[in-house]
């Protein structure tokens, strides 16, 4: 484009020349651009106005079209379907090792409010409260009034819906909801858990769990590609069942506080039956302590979240070392003049044995110098080798969410006193499940056993521990504690059983020493003597037997009549007939530790 | 002889008021309006009475105060559309000055009635929302100021023009209120637009819109996940946006009559932002498209007789009412119906709100100001051969 000057200079001269002001050709100049620029603008916006008046055309025109799509489509009814995916009936049961249902899934309604619907908020608020007496009237009139949404109940049954139902109150709504059910109550509380709800909405909710199996295998137990086959757990229902009966009489008989007991086949690692008291009912978990020693709680699993020092119970393994790599023989005499001192420590036996005994002996009558002097035989590094075998230095891995957590207790600085401690059970702490697995894998024939409390189908060898002739060995000193040592009320007839002792003071809190009067009592137990097939361990807390003149403590008081009546009682059960022994009316020997 | 007699007859220049007024002014544009403002009526009849029994008041409490705001935006609009331009620019501009200086003392003597967002004055009888009377003000003053602009030797009105903006922004986004920031960005480049923005600009802001909006759906799980919502078929049927729908299905084309809808009962917002989800579920898809229909023909009327308009600044002025008028009632129905994610605004002069229908009102009152027919200098065109 081409500008025109706004004083062309020809037509300034000669406007001076004819004596005219030349600034008026420039004004004129000026508003001939000026109005050149505006026809520009006009047009350009013309244009632009009409680009815009295209554009709401159009968007006027899609939104009513759209509003057409929409008016025609049909209404989506009922509108509580069309949200996501049902997630109803999705978690597996979990049975028994004979098929029997330990949980199981079970149909149910949630209730809550929408009190912007509500006709008569108050008379709700009071008609919920008689039937549900937990609710309270005047809070939840509050809540009427305040809230656009609140649930009442997460679970209700069927009486209550129909209750709720009759109230007439439009305001309050049911849920689909899929509750998780443990038919047999508090049986095998520990080992199930217990499940609640995660997510959850108005039509569903998620089934999550929260303890024991149900949250260690939540993954497997969601998974719909499992085609809902059932979990089947090692347990067995008629067994748990006895278990816990004899396990809470005794415990009540032997003032304990608190008893656990596991029965683990010795070959399999499977475990039958695993119980600990106090208990409590996966169907209502009560929740966990805040503050306390979270131990307290029955949610506290004490066959494999309690890590104690088992005392005697471990001599066993410390004398089976020995015989199995040919440091002693069974009647190898040992040294018992005691006290034994080391450095400033001394250790002392229970009573006055004699000089020396032979190494079947040391166990029978469960001597802690004689066990100690073994152990210095056998070498700080060589026994930690072997426990490390054992598997008592690192957490079981039964699959319980709350087994990794619990880890054995060991000494920070393992030199030769803690040897001769930990070689009869203290300076060590493991739980009770930890010492099943161990007398297993030690007893069994000498194969390593993993716990589990899946149904394994045949069991798998695993590396080996001792030979099987200290292992059989072994099981015969320990049949010798139960016929002519501290476990005499341990034999129960026809089954040979073969166990060991340990009475273990309780250490005080915040290292404080220990207690003089409370104890852990042991009694580790395989059965029979010569085919094993189980093991058991009962453990009390602080149990105290009163019969005599004075208040008896030790396991052969307290924790063997305990097991001796388990075995009584889940023997026939687990399919073992009684054998009448030979030899069975060997001298009675009463107590010692 | 009359006139020797008794002197001369005081003679007017030019029409009387009313006749010249009902000659000029956009009729159809103004029954549209007058015809809109009845269907609020009839729609607050529906949609009200939930929210009265919910606040403890007669059912038609709503019913007679969007009578007398309405009343009371009607006569502002017919006024105000009387007057004439240049009138209509200084009272503009004063009121823009009034609801600016209004809109930046909100944060010490407003009140936010509990909803989070501290966005009125609380005034006895009722509230008002200085950011509603702000938007007819912001857009005369700026469209005052580009059309200046233009001039040569004219101030940098554009530049300054956008910094008003973005102030207003600032303190929108302060109450926080996007809805109505957003407005008036939108506002503003409208006019820009219409006063010759560069193409090159237009198409690197579309780009960069592109590229960010791509960057965001990618790297932001929050931002991807609200576009995956928005765009899935399915909507969860208990939040505002399915009952929405909802009710929409509900009325297929007929309504399913007055007074029968439920909607209604559901909806917090139903005398507000979803108006027309009530008006759909009991009237049908018949008084939806009447809807669209009235703020179509305004806002298009508008635009095409504001194309033949000369003056830079009525042009400008007119062209951002309308679009921001235009764009409101949009919004408002396109989350109803799922064309865009939901925010909150009302839908003008249907919607139940003082200050909203006011504003409504005085913001068409101005439009059909600036809409009237005017000699546009055409005869001159012919005369002086620029015509074309």
């Amino acid at each position: 484009m081409t500008r025109t000057p706004l004083r062309p200079l020809a037509r300034i001269l000669e406007a001076r020349a004819k004596g005219e002001n030349p600034d008026v050709i420039e004004r004129e100049n000026l508003r001939q651009r000026h109005e050149e620029t505006r026809d520009a603008e006009r047009q350009r916006a013309e244009g632009r106005l009409l680009v815009l008046a295209v554009f709401f055309l159009c968007a006027f025109v899609l939104v009513s079209g759209r509003m057409g799509v929409m008016a025609a489509s049909d209404p989506v009814e009922p509108r509580a379907q069309a949200s996501g995916a049902s997630i109803l009936g999705q978690r597996s049961d979990i049975v028994d090792r004979e098929g029997r249902i330990l949980a199981t899934n079970l149909t149910t309604h949630s209730l809550y409010a929408q009190p912007p619907l509500m006709i008569d908020p108050g008379r709700a608020a009071d008609e919920l409260a008689r039937i549900f007496p937990d609710l309270d009237a005047e809070r939840l009139r509050k809540q009427f009034e305040t809230r656009k949404f609140l649930w009442i109940k997460r679970k209700i049954s069927p009486e209550q819906q129909q209750a709720v139902h009759d109230i007439g109150e439009p305001g309050l709504l049911f849920g689909a909801r899929e509750m998780r059910l443990y038919p047999n109550g508090s049986l095998a509380a520990h080992v199930l858990g217990g499940a609640g709800f995660g997510r959850e909405d108005v039509h569903s909710a998620e089934v999550v769990g929260v303890a024991g199996i149900e949250k260690a295998f939540d993954d497997y137990l969601r998974d719909p590609g499992n085609g809902r086959a059932p979990l089947e757990l090692s347990l067995d229902l008629s067994v748990q069942a006895a278990v816990e009966r004899v396990l809470f009489g005794g415990m009540k008989l032997m003032n304990a506080k608190g008893a656990t007991a596991v029965l683990m086949d010795a070959h399999t690692g499977e475990i039958i039956s695993l119980a600990s008291l106090p208990d409590f009912d996966p169907n209502d978990r009560p929740v966990p302590l805040t503050e306390g020693d979270a131990a307290d709680s029955p949610l506290f699993n004490r066959a494999v979240q309690g890590v104690y020092e088992l005392g005697s119970t471990f001599k066993i393994f410390t004398a089976a070392q020995a015989l199995d790599e040919g440091l002693v023989a069974r009647n190898t005499m040992i040294d018992t003049k005691g006290p034994l001192r080391w450095g400033k420590h001394r250790i002392r036996d229970f009573r006055f044995y004699g000089n020396s005994m032979s190494v079947e002996d040391v166990i029978v009558k469960s001597s802690n110098i004689g066990t100690a002097r073994i152990a210095m035989e056998i070498g700080t590094d060589r026994q930690r080798a072997f426990l490390d075998s054992l598997g008592f230095l690192k957490p079981t891995p039964v699959e319980l969410v709350e087994a990794p957590g619990a880890r054995p207790l060991l000494p920070r600085n393992w030199s030769e006193i803690s040897t001769m401690t930990i070689s009869y059970g203290h300076g060590l702490s493991a739980s009770p499940l930890h010492l099943a697995a161990g007398y297993a894998s030690l007893l069994n024939g000498g194969t390593k056993v993993t716990p589990t409390l899946i149904k394994q189908t045949a069991p798998v060898p695993g590396p080996r521990i001792v030979s099987e002739r200290t292992s059989a060995m072994a099981r015969d000193m320990l049949r010798q504690v139960v016929v002519r040592g501290t476990a005499s009320f341990g034999d129960v007839t026809g089954y040979r059983v073969a166990g060991k002792t340990g009475t273990a003071d309780k250490p005080r809190p915040r290292g404080g020493g220990y207690y003089d009067d409370k104890v852990i009592a042991t009694f580790a137990a395989i059965f029979p003597a010569d085919a094993p097939r189980y093991v058991l361990v009962v453990t009390l807390d602080e149990p105290v037997e009163t019969s005599g003149e004075e208040p008896r403590r030790t396991a052969g008081w307290t924790a063997v009549p305990v097991a001796a009546e388990v075995i009584r009682r889940t023997a026939p059960l687990l399919g073992l007939a009684p054998d009448i022994e030979p030899r069975g009316e060997a001298g009675v020997t009463l107590t010692s530790n | 002889m009359t006139e020797m007699v008794h002197g001369s007859i005081p003679a007017r220049d030019g029409e009387p008021v009313l006749p010249r007024w009902w000659r000029t002014v956009d009729r159809w544009s103004l029954s549209c309006a007058l015809l809109l403002f009845s269907i609020g009526l009839l729609l607050g009849l529906a949609a009200s009475p939930p929210l009265a029994a919910r606040n403890g008041f007669e059912p038609f409490h709503y019913v007679e105060r969007q009578a007398l705001f309405g009343s009371m935006a009607l006569v502002a609009m017919i006024i105000t559309s009387m007057m004439p331009p240049q009138l209509v620019r200084r009272l503009a501009v004063v009121g823009f000055a009034a609801a600016f200086l209004a809109l930046a003392f909100l944060p010490f003597f407003g009140t936010d009635f509990g909803k989070g967002a501290t966005r009125w004055y609380s005034l006895g009888f009722g509230s008002a929302q200085p950011s509603e009377f702000l938007k007819p003000g912001f857009i005369v003053v700026t469209a005052w100021l580009i059309a200046a602009s233009q001039d040569l030797g004219g101030p940098p009105g554009k530049r300054a023009s956008l910094a008003l903006a973005v102030i207003i922004c600032g303190l929108l986004a302060m109450q926080p209120d996007f809805g109505q920031a957003a407005l008036v960005l939108f506002a503003w480049g409208v006019m820009y637009f219409v006063a010759g923005a560069p193409f090159l600009l237009l198409t690197a802001i579309a780009m960069l819109v592109l590229v960010v909006g791509a960057f965001a759906y990618n790297n932001s799980d929050h931002f991807a996940r609200r576009i995956d919502g928005f765009l899935s078929a399915e909507v969860d049927p208990t939040t505002q946006l399915g009952y929405a729908a909802g009710a929409i299905r509900e009325g297929g084309f007929l309504g399913v009559g007055v007074g029968e809808g439920q909607v209604k009962w559901s909806l917090p917002d139903a005398h507000t932002d979803f108006i027309i989800a009530v008006a759909a579920e009991e009237y049908g898809l018949i008084l939806v498209l009447l809807i669209i229909g009235l703020f179509a023909t305004i806002v298009l009327r508008s635009l095409i007789r504001l194309m033949r308009e000369r003056d830079p600044f009525i042009r400008l002025a007119g062209a951002g009412l309308a679009c921001t008028f235009g764009i409101q009632a949009m919004i408002n129905i396109s989350v109803a119906v799922r064309l865009l994610p939901a925010k909150g605004m009302t839908l003008p002069f249907v919607s139940y709100g003082g200050s909203s229908l006011i504003a409504a009102g005085i913001m068409l009152g101005i439009l059909l100001a600036f809409t009237r027919t005017r000699p546009q200098g055409e005869i001159g065109d012919i005369l002086t051969g620029r015509g074309r």
